[in-house]
């Protein structure tokens, strides 16, 4: 009888679990009116960050600015939103934001749940290491080095079944976290984006302290996430990345955000999700 | 839906197998120090007395991931302390189990100084009275009571340090949590499947605990 009681109870509590997580969604509130919610990165330097005065700044944040600009929505009508990593799918088929731009790179596993437009840049994985540090020239010369990188990211996912699986793989929760370690020789380099690491060398507080590898370990083309099936949202986003690009504005932000860096990003890549 | 379950690149029950690890080891390391602390509290030296408390109030309230994030970005990447060295993965492990240990022992502390106030004041005086010293008194006659009238309290601190290993995650123990994060990013269109099968996997932990330390906390604790 008390093993009944047991199961029942466990039923009971996985049902509950499951429900509890599924609820808040239907209520559109991705852009009633007159406002717009976008959903960005709100710590990552030189894509989007939050700064201490409540500005937002980043490639990410001046894309998705122009973008809202020719859906008709000036920046003051624009609510920003944190997008982490884990959330972006949920936030966008909840309708919280009406699209996302924050490092969301275009694979199949997400195209199966949201659509993206773009992409609007193409980044590669690559590695930063300390200033003076020479000793790393090829994604084989990890496996006898310490390496940092964010719980659970594809990037760590790499190296570890791909590029260096005998790398001595420290991962944390942020980046900010690895380059204490970077910093103080507890690890001799953090892979991820190329496109963060810029942001993370052209902080002022880091300029001069680490400088990127160049390795082009994989492709991470970003795209803007929006509603699956929203094909006229989408469609309207395409025009204006294209524009975005025919009258030198991409060109402008990538300068502006990643310049400091001496950063080479790739020239804008083709729209391809149409 | 729960395809991703067969993948060979997800190791299940090796991340659980780790967070149950980082239980154990950290439920007998706070068991220990939670009694330490504890007798610190209720000894006659001020001074003792004066650190047990400051200690317990200062690490019980500042939020667990800051103290096993600070254990990690301190004491291994600034100070370079590696605890017997390894990898970054065991150290992180060590460091896991230090600050889980140093927070949990805490609860432990508190849950056992409220079993040290169900034993009767006489039982105390009667055991000075025969001659016993402060340790004498605190080992023999008020812990062991005090433990067993305990058992349900310390039963929820265990429950609650099974749950409280995810925060390991931050400073990239590969325990379920980490395992979890991995496949929210990979498995994108399968999100509540992977969120349903970690949620019934810490039940499958929890619960077992919570009745059986239950029926051991009805079976020792003391009639009086």
């Amino acid at each position: 009888m008390q093993f009944r009681k047991t199961s029942a109870a466990l039923a009971a509590v996985l049902t509950l679990s499951i429900t509890a997580t599924a609820c808040g969604s239907g209520n559109d509130k991705g852009g009633d009116g007159d406002k717009i919610t976008i959903g960005i990165k709100f710590d990552q330097p030189g894509l989007g960050l939050k700064t201490a005065d409540g500005k937002y700044t980043g490639f990410d944040v001046d894309v998705a600015t122009y973008v809202a600009k020719e859906l008709g929505y000036s920046a003051d009508k624009i609510e920003w939103k944190q997008a982490p990593s884990g959330e972006r799918e949920n936030l966008i088929r909840n309708g919280d934001v009406k699209f996302i731009v924050a490092s969301y790179t275009i694979n199949d596993k997400r195209k199966a749940v949201v659509d993206f437009a773009g992409p609007y840049f193409l980044a590669h994985q690559d590695l930063l290491v300390r200033a003076d540090d020479n000793s790393i020239k090829k994604a084989e010369d990890l496996n006898s080095k310490k390496l940092c990188s964010v719980t659970g990211s594809t990037s760590a996912q790499n190296v570890k079944t791909k590029l260096a699986p005998k790398a001595d793989l420290q991962e944390f929760g942020g980046y900010s976290e690895c380059l204490t370690g970077l910093e103080n020789g507890a690890v001799d380099a953090l892979t991820t984006d190329d496109s963060i690491l810029a942001g993370y060398a052209a902080q002022k507080e880091h300029q001069g302290k680490f400088k990127l590898v160049g390795l082009e370990l994989s492709d991470e083309p970003y795209g803007i996430g929006l509603k699956k099936g929203d094909k006229e949202l989408r469609d309207k986003i395409n025009a204006a990345l294209e524009k975005m690009k025919s009258d030198g504005s991409w060109d402008k932000f990538v300068k502006a955000n990643f310049g400091p860096a001496n950063y080479q990003s790739e020239p804008a890549p083709q729209i391809t999700e149409k | 839906m729960f395809d991703f379950l067969d993948s060979p690149q997800y190791d299940l029950l090796g991340a659980f197998w780790v967070t149950v690890q980082l239980t154990l080891y950290s439920a007998l390391g706070s068991l220990i120090w939670g009694t330490l602390l504890a007798g610190m509290r209720v000894s006659p030296v001020p001074l003792m007395r004066a650190f047990g408390t400051a200690y317990v109030n200062v690490v019980r309230n500042t939020p667990l991931t800051i103290v096993i994030v600070g254990c990690s970005l301190v004491l291994h990447q600034t100070l370079r302390i590696e605890l017997g060295g390894g990898t970054s993965k065991e150290i992180g492990f060590k460091m896991a189990i230090l600050g889980l240990v140093a927070y949990t022992g805490t609860f432990v502390c508190e849950a056992l100084r409220s079993g040290i106030n169900t034993v009767p004041v006489g039982q105390a005086e009667a055991a000075r009275a025969l001659g016993l010293s402060f340790f004498q008194v605190l080992t023999l006659i008020i812990l062991p009571q005090a433990f067993r009238s305990v058992v349900a309290p310390l039963a929820n601190v265990m429950i609650a340090l099974t749950k409280n290993t995810t925060v390991a995650a931050a400073i990239g123990v590969a325990e379920a949590a980490l395992l979890m994060k991995e496949m929210v990013e990979n498995e994108s269109d399968s999100l509540f499947a992977v969120f349903g099968v970690f949620a019934l996997g810490f039940v499958l932990l929890t619960l077992p605990t919570g009745l059986f330390l239950g029926w051991v906390a009805k079976r020792v604790a003391v009639k009086r």
